[in-house]
């Protein structure tokens, strides 16, 4: 793997100031980390870098950021470190390399989603099924979304595999998964240690603002993910094939979590515009904008979809929330939605280390 | 604009501290900041802790740190050089600041990792000193309190025993205001090295000043020609020996070394000058300020080898290496032969090391060496051999106001009426000489609060 040196080794320097104050060290989980070593490998730069969450408190914190000649912008050096490590670790790693920092080839791929859906339900079309299946039959939409849906996973799997033996971490405790989890579940590490939150659409204020909306995000594509898990097991399992009513629970769990998902990333956007570039990842806030469009728009068109379905206006919003769907998943190894996987991992490598 | 009730010379903890308390009695109140916005805070932005007297857990304190007990090591640094009334005012104090603080907006966090030592008797700031000022920015802000950067006070006039005037200077323009009372809270003047080497001597041109470039002394000088009353020894300040690659102002936290016990240091002719081993580093690091600072150029050179690389905490610059004392001697620009020398005559008179402890006194010393090296005395054998330069790094000046218990300063026996003073400006007055690690910002939190709140008694009543 050939990771930028440059950007390893302005993390490295800033590292080593970093471990010489230690002012920082309650903020988040990277400081006990980075305090436990004396020298930093590549392999720890990466593992601090995926354990950051960019929540900031240490930069506004810091003495040592410009016009100070020690120059610490330690949010945008692990930044920088961990956008090239999905970059790099991304399998195939082509695909990291093109889509991670370009909004432009996402927004692109979104489309041809959209045009491949239209296209396969013009041609797939099926006499005599119901609802959705009347726009494109059951077993078209399990042909073009099986793969789709296992290839990321595949992706990922590969990645993940990657990322832990390149950061040395011992062997895989389930333990360590679970304390892991329970630190994602509440975002401990966007509450800043003292619980006030973070700093990010405001200078040095703390809020809970992007916390608050990062958990709509998440709580939000759970729900939708849950909807169609549970859809797949009544259908598959129970002998209940789509469409359900507004009170089955493929419905309420889609609704509530589409209505988050949508809510949660317009205003991650509006946050990301008001916060300061300067401390993310060089070049990334494209990439990161249209992801997070993609997904909002996902969440978008299915709400559309529930309140238009009996329309004329189906087999369009059809095709068009199912391209999102198509385009989403197949972006997502290579994509912001990536993020998830690897802080996950961090987190449970972190868990392995500080119980050692 | 509007001359306000009070204006507060000074960014820092003690500044804000007197700036919140005004403005919450209900005071109009300007603060005067020399600094640009990223450098504002003063010293305070390099701080790390508080030195709180507390009767039980508290905050993130452990066990009880009594009035006695903290004032007991107060008397040790400062050799009984303190106004025992005074002192016994900030540490009586410091015990209700602790819970202001935070209601304030600060945060505090457990003792940092390597200061295990200090969690009885000093809360750490969650993020440092800086993110304690931006809390106390944010909280003042909120207060109406309104903060000009840049803003350079040259003179506060004085017509007998008041303050009539402020003039500053802002973007090259300059300005009067008259305010009804003044809180100066300035810091000293050690960053201006041409008062420091008048005072001092000319070696002190070599100094590195640890913290902020803008304590110069403007209005400490300015006040103490028109007679207001002093305190503290105008000719010292509190050193420390730091990396000599610090930068020259605000180094801060990063470029302290705390390898001495584990070297020998030497003069730039490789002559060992000191007991390296007198006692354990947080007692001694102050003292090789001024050791340091009588050698030749003020300048010295820490060796160790490889065994006792990581039993210190990890400084900013790393080491120089070489693989034999020759080489390393030629790397630091230092004489080889007399080098060489140096260690061969300490490596002989290095006795039974297996006694060797590096946490404790452990009495592993030298035998028939002068300078003796009275523990943690082992032989430098073992390559790769490590160096690094040490120079003398300024903290704070002792000279300043002379204040009363009600913060306010004097002219000849009597009180300016309207003029009050917080934080270095007047830490002489209880820090006679040395320092109590966490002392600084209790006296700028306990005499801003009280500063604050006598200048907006004397505000509103006026």
């Amino acid at each position: 793997m050939q990771m930028q040196t440059d950007l390893l080794q302005e993390a490295r320097r800033q590292a080593e100031i970093c471990n010489a104050c230690r002012y920082c060290e309650g903020y988040c989980s990277v400081f006990p980390a980075l305090h436990a070593e004396r020298a930093f490998s590549d392999g720890d730069l990466t593992q601090l870098a995926n354990l950051c969450h960019n929540c900031r408190g240490c930069y506004y914190a810091c003495q040592y950021t410009a016009p100070h000649e020690f120059d610490l912008n330690l949010p945008q050096a692990l930044a920088n470190v961990r956008q090239d490590s999905w970059e790099e670790l991304a399998f195939p790693r082509a695909a990291g390399k093109a889509f991670q920092k370009n909004g432009v080839l996402i927004a692109v791929a979104s489309v041809i989603g959209f045009a491949l859906l239209f296209w396969a339900a013009r041609v797939l079309a099926s006499v005599g099924g119901e609802g959705f299946y009347a726009v494109l039959s059951h077993n078209a939409m399990v042909a073009i979304f099986l793969p789709a849906f296992l290839f990321p996973l595949v992706s990922i799997a590969v990645s993940l595999r990657r990322y832990w033996r390149h950061i040395d971490a011992g062997p895989f405790r389930p333990a360590h998964l679970i304390a892991a989890l329970r630190q994602a579940a509440s975002m401990k590490n966007l509450k800043g240690g003292h619980g006030d939150g973070c700093n990010f659409e405001d200078e040095d204020r703390f809020t809970h603002a992007r916390r608050a909306v990062h958990q709509a995000v998440m709580y939000g594509f759970l729900l939708c993910f849950a909807a169609t898990s549970v859809a797949t097991v009544m259908h598959y399992m129970l002998d209940m094939p789509a469409p359900y009513r507004l009170f089955s629970v493929p419905k309420l769990l889609g609704i509530s979590g589409g209505l988050l998902l949508v809510v949660g990333c317009f205003e991650m956007i509006r946050l990301k515009l008001r916060s300061d570039r300067t401390l993310g990842a060089a070049g990334a806030f494209g990439g990161e904008v249209a992801f997070i469009g993609l997904l909002g728009f996902t969440g978008f068109s299915g709400l559309a979809l529930y309140a238009f379905g009996q329309t004329a206006a189906t087999p369009t919003l059809l095709a068009v929330h199912l391209g999102a769907v198509l385009a989403f998943f197949l972006l997502a190894p290579f994509t912001k939605m990536a993020h998830g996987f690897y802080r996950l991992t961090a987190l449970t490598a972190d868990a392995g280390r500080s119980r050692k | 604009m509007t001359s306000p009730d009070i204006a507060i010379i000074g960014g820092g903890n003690a500044a804000l501290c007197a700036a919140i308390t005004a403005a919450e009695a209900g005071a109009r109140v300007l603060i005067l900041e020399t600094a640009p916005k990223p450098y504002r805070g003063g010293n305070s932005r390099h701080t790390r802790n508080f030195r709180c007297m507390h009767h039980g857990p508290l905050g993130p304190l452990v066990d009880s740190y009594t009035e006695e007990e903290y004032l007991a090591d107060l008397i040790k640094v400062t050799g009984g050089k303190t106004d025992e009334g005074l002192a016994r005012l900030a540490i009586r104090t410091s015990e209700e600041c602790l819970p202001w603080m935070e209601e304030h907006g600060v945060r505090f966090q457990p003792s940092l990792s390597g200061t295990l030592s200090l969690a009885r008797t000093n809360a750490f700031f969650l993020g440092g000193g800086k993110s304690l000022v931006n809390a106390y920015y944010l909280t003042a802000e909120k207060l109406g309190v309104q903060v000009e950067y840049e803003a350079a006070v040259t003179h506060l006039e004085l017509d007998d025993d008041r303050v009539t005037r402020v003039d500053y200077t802002r973007h090259g323009q300059t300005h009067t205001i008259t305010p009804k009372a003044v809180v100066v809270a300035s810091g000293g003047f050690q960053a201006d090295t041409d008062w420091l080497a008048r005072a001092w001597g000319p070696a002190a041109k070599n100094f590195l000043i640890r913290g902020t470039p803008y304590n110069r002394g403007v209005v400490l000088a300015d006040l103490l020609d028109q007679g207001v009353e002093q305190v503290g020894d105008p000719t010292q300040c509190h050193a420390v020996a730091i990396d000599g690659r610090a930068p020259k102002f605000d180094g801060g936290i990063v470029t302290r070394l705390d390898c001495v016990p584990f070297s020998i240091v030497v003069n730039k002719d490789a002559q060992r000058f000191y007991d390296e081993g007198e006692d354990v580093w947080p007692k001694r690091y102050a003292i090789w300020g001024r050791l340091v600072a009588a050698q030749p150029e003020q300048v010295g050179y820490v060796i160790i080898d490889a065994k006792s690389l990581e039993l210190f905490m990890p400084s900013v610059f790393p080491p120089i290496q070489a693989d034999t004392l020759e080489d390393l001697a030629e790397k630091m620009g230092l004489p080889a032969d007399a080098l060489v020398q140096t260690v061969s005559a300490f490596n002989d008179a290095c006795g039974d090391t297996s006694g060797f402890h590096p946490t404790e006194l452990d009495g592993v010393t030298t035998t028939g060496l002068t300078p003796p090296k009275t523990n943690w005395a082992r032989p430098i054998t073992e390559p790769p051999f490590y160096g690094y330069s040490l120079r003398t790094g300024v903290t704070f000046t002792y000279l300043g106001l002379k204040v009363d218990e009600t913060a306010q300063c004097a002219i000849g026996n009597r009180p300016v009426t309207n003029l009050w003073a917080a934080g270095e400006t007047m830490a002489g007055s209880i820090l006679g000489q040395g320092y109590l690690a966490g002392f600084g910002m209790t006296i700028g939190t306990v005499f801003g609060r009280i500063a604050g709140k006598e200048a907006a008694a004397h505000a509103n009543a006026n």
